[in-house]
């Protein structure tokens, strides 16, 4: 047995450092480590900066303006830029359509939308889940009905994220209502621009605006928007699902969040202690440790068989489960470490205003949001029944 | 033995309940408790004039009911309608003005004419008063207080604020001080008012030189008793709080349906409300117990376990009814969330899970070593 990671990756990981250290704007990664959120330009920035290294794209090959990375590479990669608090890149162009077309799109699709999003013309959002299809995807009513060259679509998407900043979206819809529900789903997209598309905010617990509802009414969109074949779309759905899921856990960011923590807990003092040495906190603190550290192996455990070509859907779950349960605990430890100093809304007031440290402002809605780990990205009621099929099987 | 609340706090319970349901929906809540100052003056006299401020004072202070049972009727239907008013500021300052004998502004406070709110917490404390540091001197007739102050419930639009403040500390930081707690009144000086998370108002203050008047030199046994009230208060609310978030949670999965049933008939999801369920009954019976020991010698302890386990609870059915909810439980416009969010705030206030426990060690009855 070996944990250590060869002299090629102790160096690669250097090089991730350096080019961090040497290019991660300063204040915005002040920003993404106080649960800030950003503006869309500044996410924009940092990926221009990572398109011009060529380290935007991590699961695309070289062919397409990836890195041509491997997945212990990749794993490096987001694990040291969640611990710079680099800004989290939208996956949905980069890590869900991008890899959707290379696979199933066809060469004009390949060579219309990949470069633009690799340099930043484009925006996708993702537009699986509407307010009758949440855990049961399969069940989704959106209609998209062939008319000539055209797709008419009717219906209504929900929870997209960050639909604010995108130009585009891509959907799964129904073009068949025969067999089974999984049968009659097309993987189609949508520019934003289409007359009868329209997107409507949620605001959610934390009062901030993450999420949309995406409403079409007769949205005409041409065939050649159509990825792989029609009624193929849930094939395309599961192929990204058990797709490139070694970041699933988060371990990265956890990591940066018990940092925080301990930063925090030197700073705090309660009934006369820094909190730090607080027995009730040091206990927790301590304990999260040992899980995250039990969670980091278990990832790699599972990258070295992803590496060694073995599939993973269970294993997928698992990291999902437990790496989310994690990082919720962590957040909560960090909330409660502030004691009464959590209690006000205290973003928009300055430092020497209330005795709350500035970058805690937002601990407790940086807690209340981050409940949504558990319940998006298949939920973690439905990764617990992925995990209990297989093990009941037979 | 007897758990039925007597008549005449059942239709206290039910003229509370029956005001706040035709009066404040989620919506008037919302607007009010995210909205300087962070509470509705409609709601806050329809409150008074149903009796509940009064309702915290017994009848020889001017009050009529007193009891910590009139506290906890009262504070249960207020959790289960998520008031956002200042009434745990309201409670505990009224006390500490009745104790100290200012019949006349605590009069104006029962009545809605006045709002008073309280400033003991500073940063750091949880709910060991020994390292309160603030400090009050003699300065010609009157009394100046200099120091921080923080954790100011219902604060915002107060118009009289009592300070707590340390009289003869030989100085030094941390640790257990010397001298007496010292209370004060002031009318309203600058406060620094912000929204609770949860909504609500909440205040800081900075003291330098700030004249005050002493309502007493030496209070701390009135504040301790004040704060445990208070905390019988929060976990009250919190029972009822609860409550309806899983009336709310069951309501929700009978009605949803996936994978063409009703989430409801997914045993998995029963069982989680089930234990539910178990935490709340667990709240509830402690709640009870710290209710009735309120005044006895068990008073510190039976208050510190309440709040203790109300800590515990009520994360735990906050967290649970989010995720049974899915998507719509993170949602601002679904009311379970901001139930969600108070109950895990809670937690937060005079003390929490933690701070309680290490206080019930330290009141742990010992066997003296032979
Ligand atoms: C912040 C946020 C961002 C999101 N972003 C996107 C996005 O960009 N694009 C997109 O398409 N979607 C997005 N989603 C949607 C997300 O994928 C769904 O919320 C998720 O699939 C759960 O669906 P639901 O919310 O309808 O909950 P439901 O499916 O109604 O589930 C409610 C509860 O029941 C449980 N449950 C359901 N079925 C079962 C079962 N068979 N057995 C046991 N328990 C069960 C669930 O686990 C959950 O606890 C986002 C959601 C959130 C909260």
């Amino acid at each position: 047995m070996d944990l250590s990671f060869t002299k090629e990756e102790q160096a690669f990981r250097d090089e991730v450092r350096r080019f961090l250290r040497d290019n991660l704007p300063r204040e915005i990664a002040a920003k993404v480590s106080a649960g800030k959120e950003l503006e869309k330009d500044e996410i924009l920035h940092w990926q221009e900066i990572l398109n011009r290294k060529g380290w935007l794209a991590t699961t695309w090959p070289a062919e397409h303006g990836g890195p041509g990375w491997t997945a212990v590479e990749r794993h490096i990669f987001a694990e040291e830029s969640a611990r710079a608090s680099a800004p989290r890149m939208p996956p949905f162009g980069l890590n869900m359509l991008g890899p959707v077309l290379i696979k199933f799109g066809s060469d004009d699709q390949k060579a219309r939308i990949l470069p633009r999003i690799l340099d930043g013309s484009d925006w996708w959002c993702q537009g699986y889940s509407e307010p009758g299809a949440g855990s049961d995807l399969a069940s989704l009513k959106t209609r998209a009905v062939r008319d000539g060259d055209h797709y008419v679509v009717n219906g209504q998407k929900t929870w997209t994220t960050l639909g604010q900043h995108a130009n585009k979206i891509f959907c799964l819809v129904r073009t068949a209502t025969e067999g089974k529900p999984q049968e009659g789903i097309s993987f189609l997209l949508v520019d934003l621009d289409t007359p009868g598309v329209e997107m409507r905010p949620i605001r959610l617990i934390d009062g901030g605006h993450e999420v949309n509802e995406v409403f079409f009414t007769d949205a005409r969109v041409p065939v050649e928007n159509l990825v792989g074949k029609e009624n193929q779309g849930w094939t395309i759905a599961k192929y990204l699902l058990t797709h490139e899921r070694t970041n699933i856990a988060g371990v990265g960011f956890s990591a940066r969040d018990l940092e925080r923590y301990h930063q925090l807990a030197q700073e705090l003092s309660r009934d006369g202690q820094p909190v730090a040495d607080h027995p009730v906190y040091a206990l927790r603190a301590a304990e999260i440790e040992a899980d995250l550290e039990a969670m980091s192996i278990t990832n790699l455990r599972m990258l070295a068989q992803a590496r060694d070509g073995a599939a993973g859907g269970v294993e997928s779950s698992l990291l999902k489960l437990k790496g989310t349960q994690i990082r919720q605990e962590i957040q909560d430890l960090y909330r409660s470490a502030l004691g009464a100093q959590a209690a006000p809304d205290a973003e928009d007031l300055s430092e020497n205003e209330l005795t709350v440290p500035v970058d805690a402002a937002r601990a407790a809605p940086v807690y209340f949001n981050n409940r949504k780990l558990s319940i998006f990205g298949g939920s973690n009621e439905i990764q617990r029944n992925i995990v209990a099929k297989e093990l009941f099987r037979g | 033995m007897e758990f039925n609340l007597s008549e005449d706090h059942q239709m206290l319970a039910d003229s509370l309940r029956r005001y706040l349901a035709d009066n404040y929906d989620i919506e008037t809540r919302n607007a009010a408790a995210f909205e300087a100052p962070y509470h509705s003056a409609e709601t806050w006299s329809g409150l008074a004039e149903l009796g509940v401020i009064g309702a915290f004072l017994p009848e020889d202070q001017g009050g009529f009911g007193g009891t910590a049972e009139d506290v906890s009727v009262i504070f249960e239907e207020l959790g289960r309608a998520l008031c956002a008013e200042p009434v745990l500021g309201a409670l505990i300052g009224l006390r500490l003005l009745a104790d100290a004998g200012r019949d006349e502004l605590a009069a104006a406070v029962i009545e809605g004419r006045a709002r008073v709110a309280l400033a003991i917490q500073e940063p750091g404390i949880g709910c060991d008063l020994d390292p309160l540091s603030a400090t009050a001197r003699k300065d010609g007739d009157g009394w100046r207080l200099d120091g921080r102050k923080s954790a100011i419930y219902g604060g915002p639009g107060a118009d009289h604020l009592l300070i707590v403040a340390r009289i003869g500390a030989g100085g030094g930081q941390g640790g257990s001080q010397d001298g007496t707690l010292g209370l004060f009144l002031a009318e309203t000086p600058a406060l620094i008012d912000a929204a609770m998370v949860d909504g609500g108002g909440i205040a800081d203050l900075a003291m330098e030189d700030l004249a005050a008047e002493c309502l007493s030199e030496d209070a701390g046994a009135a504040i301790e008793d004040a704060l445990d009230l208070g905390r019988i208060a929060l976990c009250a609310e919190a029972v009822g709080a609860m409550a309806r978030l899983i009336d709310m949670t069951v309501d929700y999965l009978k009605q949803r349906n996936q994978f063409g049933r009703p989430l409801a008939s997914f045993q998995a999801l029963q069982h989680r409300v089930v234990d539910m369920l178990v935490e709340l009954e667990q709240a509830r019976s402690i709640t009870i117990r710290a209710v009735a020991d309120y005044g006895s010698d068990n008073q510190a302890r039976a208050v510190s376990m309440a709040k203790n386990l109300i800590g515990r609870a009520a994360r735990h059915i906050a967290e649970e009814a989010i995720q049974l909810h899915g998507g719509i439980g993170m949602t601002w416009e679904y009311p379970g969330s901001h139930y969600a969010k108070r109950l895990v705030m809670i937690d937060h206030q005079l003390g929490d899970k933690n701070d309680h426990a290490l206080r019930l060690i330290k009141l742990q009855p010992r066997k003296d070593a032979a």
